[in-house]
Parts: C-alpha cells; sequence; structure tokens
C-alpha cells in the first residue's frame, strides 16, 4: 500500500484563471468549444488516482531531442538550449516521478509532421519531441534548439510566437495538464491569439520561460527555466472519507 | 498581524494544437523515434473480464468529424481497481488502465481495445457504474475536456450511479450511455462526443 501521507481532493480549477474555451480570436475554439456549463464533479477514485509510470517505460535518452533523432555525429541546426525547471502543485510541494513530454517546430518552424505543409525546410536531424520522469525534487530538463515562430491560418497575418508544447500527467486523473510555454522578451507573445484566450496577464506570465545564465553550459549550450504548477490537494484534517466504510 | 494563505497558481492551460501527435503519438505524426509509445495497450494480456472495444467520434458544433484530436482514457480494472498505489488492492500484472487514443487524420474515426471496468467505490460508499473517464485535447480546446463512458447494459448500475445522478437533464445523461453492438463475436460499444450543438456531451469540472 501507499507511503504517501493522506489527502484528499484536488483544489477546484480556477476556470478563470485558464482560457475561456471559446476565443472569438481563436477563430478554431468558436465551433469546438462546448456551449453548456461543465457539470462539477466532487473527486471520486476515479479523479484522485491516474497513471504511473517508471524508468522501464522511456530510455534515459529520451529527454535530448539534440540526439535523439539525430543521425550519428550530426546535430540539429539553431540555438542550442537546455530547457529545465520543476514541477510543484499549488502547495509548492514538489511533484516527483511525473511524465512531462514536450514537442516543438525546428528552428524554421516546421513541425515534422504529416499535416505540416509549411514552407520553413524540415531538419533531418531533428524530430521534435522528449519525454523524462521529474526526479524526488519534481526536477525535469531536456536540451533541444530554439524553435522558430511560424505562420498558421487564422487572420490572414498571424504568426505563433515561439513556443514549446509540454504535457504533464501529474498524479492524478484530475492533475492533467497541456501547455506551452514561450520565450522572454519575444514580441510575438502579446500579439498572439492562442495566449490572448488567458484573460489574466498574470497567468500569462507564468508561461514564460526566462534566460537563465546560471544553467548556461558556457561556450556550448544556452538556458531557459521553466517551472510548472499542478494542482494542489487537500489535506485530510477532519476525515472526509472518499471511500466510505 | 494576519497571516494570510500563500498558495501557488496553477499553470493555465494552452490548446494542445494540431501537431499533438508529435509529442504524444509520433508514429501518427509520421515519424519513429522512441523504442516505445505510451498509453498503446490499455488492458495487458492477463486482464480478467470481458473484452470490449470502444469506438465513435468527435464532431464539432457544424456537426463534422473533428480529425485531430487525442484522446486519452483512464479506467479500473474488472474489480473496479485503478492501478495507483493509493487504490487499494491488487491489479493484474500489465494492467495500465490508461491509453492514448488519437481520431483518424481521414474520418474521424477513434476506438480503442481493453476490458470492461468493474463498478468502482463512489464517495460515502455510493458504488459508481463501471465506466471510463477520458479526457479530450484538440487545435480549439483551449483546456482538456474531461467526460465518462457508462455502459447501456449495465442500466441498473446506470441508475444508481451517483455521477449520473448529479445530472439533471436525462436527455443530456444520455450523452454519457455507449451503446453495445456484436461485430465477428465482440462487444463493440459505440460512443460518439458532441463538442458543441444538438446533443452536446456532457463536460465535467473534476
Amino acid at each position: 500500500m501507499s507511503t504517501l501521507p493522506e489527502q484528499g481532493e484536488f483544489y477546484s480549477r480556477d476556470r478563470r484563471w485558464h482560457p475561456a474555451a471559446m476565443s472569438q480570436d481563436y477563430k478554431t475554439s468558436v465551433t469546438r468549444a462546448p456551449q453548456y456549463p461543465l457539470i462539477s464533479l466532487e473527486n471520486t477514485a476515479s479523479e484522485i488516482t491516474g497513471p504511473v509510470f517508471g524508468h522501464n517505460d522511456i530510455a534515459a535518452t529520451d529527454n535530448d531531442l539534440l540526439t535523439n533523432f539525430a543521425q550519428p555525429g550530426e546535430s540539429p541546426i539553431g540555438e542550442r538550449i537546455i530547457l529545465h525547471g520543476r514541477v510543484l502543485d499549488e502547495n509548492a510541494r514538489p511533484v516527483p516521478n511525473t511524465l512531462v513530454e514536450i514537442w516543438q517546430a525546428n528552428a524554421s518552424g516546421r513541425y515534422r509532421h504529416k499535416k505540416d505543409t509549411y514552407l520553413g525546410a524540415l531538419d533531418p536531424n531533428f524530430g521534435g519531441c522528449g519525454r523524462t520522469l521529474t526526479d524526488e525534487h519534481g526536477c525535469y530538463h531536456f536540451r533541444t534548439v530554439k524553435p522558430g515562430a511560424y505562420p498558421w491560418r487564422n487572420r490572414v497575418n498571424d504568426w505563433r510566437p515561439a513556443h514549446i508544447h509540454v504535457s504533464v500527467v501529474g498524479t492524478g486523473f484530475a492533475q492533467r495538464l497541456i501547455t506551452q510555454l514561450y520565450f522572454e522578451g519575444d514580441p510575438l507573445i502579446a500579439r498572439c491569439p492562442i495566449v490572448n484566450t488567458i484573460p489574466d496577464p498574470a497567468a500569462v506570465e507564468m508561461l514564460i520561460a526566462r534566460l537563465d545564465m546560471n544553467a548556461t553550459i558556457p561556450l556550448d549550450t544556452m538556458a531557459y527555466r521553466f517551472d510548472i504548477v499542478l494542482r494542489g490537494r487537500r489535506s485530510t484534517l477532519f476525515e472526509n472519507r472518499l471511500e466510505g466504510n | 498581524m494576519l497571516q494570510q494563505p500563500h498558495y501557488l497558481k496553477e499553470t493555465p492551460s494552452q490548446t494542445a494544437g494540431p501537431y499533438v501527435h508529435i509529442g504524444l503519438a509520433p508514429g501518427a505524426a509520421g515519424f519513429e523515434i522512441f523504442d516505445q509509445e505510451l498509453g498503446r495497450d490499455i488492458a495487458g494480456p492477463n486482464a480478467k473480464g470481458e473484452r470490449i472495444r470502444v469506438e465513435g467520434m468527435v464532431t464539432d458544433g457544424t456537426g463534422s468529424p473533428v480529425k485531430d484530436a487525442l484522446l486519452e482514457i483512464w479506467q479500473a480494472n474488472a474489480d473496479g481497481i485503478y492501478a495507483h498505489p493509493e487504490h487499494a488492492g491488487a491489479v493484474e500484472d500489465g494492467f495500465r488502465g490508461w491509453g492514448r487514443v488519437i481520431t483518424d487524420f481521414g474520418t474521424g474515426e477513434w476506438g480503442f481495445d481493453s476490458v470492461k471496468p468493474g463498478p468502482v467505490m463512489g464517495r460515502n460508499g455510493n458504488i459508481m457504474a463501471p465506466h471510463i473517464n477520458m479526457w479530450i485535447v484538440a487545435r480549439g480546446i483551449n483546456t482538456g475536456l474531461n467526460t465518462r463512458i457508462y455502459f447501456e447494459d449495465e442500466d441498473e448500475a446506470n441508475a444508481a450511479d451517483p455521477v449520473l445522478g448529479i445530472i439533471e437533464w436525462e436527455r443530456r445523461r444520455q450523452t454519457l450511455i455507449a451503446k453495445p453492438s456484436i461485430r465477428n463475436g465482440q462487444t463493440i460499444y459505440r460512443f460518439d462526443i458532441r463538442l458543441q450543438g444538438q446533443d452536446e456531451t456532457v463536460f465535467f469540472d473534476i
């Protein structure tokens, strides 16, 4: 049985902090956003539990996008960066051993995906995805290249700021999160209809990775820091039995 | 002096976008990179219980198929146990109860193979009818959508289910009920997901 401290439900998600389902400026959301209110559900075992992963599920090199698709001895083109940070919960406790997955365009803004037809060139040495498990302190790191901006069909002259997609599984199905990180100083961030689905500028700030000179490798690789916060859980100060008996 | 409680804010969600497959199912994006992709085998070879297949389509507010969605599923085994250290009981060796499913780029159809989950103990000792939890992400979905798949042939358990019971409208409750049929001797459940419009699927804030 578990050695985890006994904990209760996840804190309710602050839906005004997250993007609204529908945004007129992000056109695809208009026909894909539910119209009815979500039905609020108190957590049960179905929401508090979630899949558990181990080091047998992934390879140790899966977090190195500079090498995980490159020919031997070759490297992808682009700014070499380390992307690192911690996964914490809303109580500021680390979330250890959780699966973090990323995907991104290459340095010319092109995705290795059969549906992407952008003019930017594919890089034969870059796949564009990686995955890792956080360590006991909730820390994770990847090595990759900085992605390029690219145009997309929304308004005729919309360009996505350089971004990396980040998926975190968490410890319970209710913690599941997918988001995107942006890079400090990019003037496209403020113009992006997808960024602007988030109503609060303080929430957008949480998505901006910061240049981290202390983590760079001199003469080799720059570094950006991106911390991720998942939903926290109540302490069971008074018994609120989820499973009865 | 008052002490204010200090909590961090959750990282806000952003859409998974049209190329979610690169990160979570790269084989579907068109290239092989990892030794094993996660979430392909939900129940494993040793799971007890009835082998089932669940199929459906995700449609948008115009009634058109959504061809770039990714679905994650999370379910208990046939004994109603989740493969998680906080859930009492053991599951079969190789049973994870978690999977990733993508909608077909051409047709928008999706499907997965698993075992039918058992009833799960819910809050305050109320038993939940067999169900599969689902999370849906795609381009145009800003925050992943949570829903549940229930089974039409569990009508007695469904009638007593505390989660279905909080949905006020019988017509909306029906959007969570998968309909069985038999194909080549195997039970296939149909579960169509409507993001918007007539008979919009019930989505939960969990």
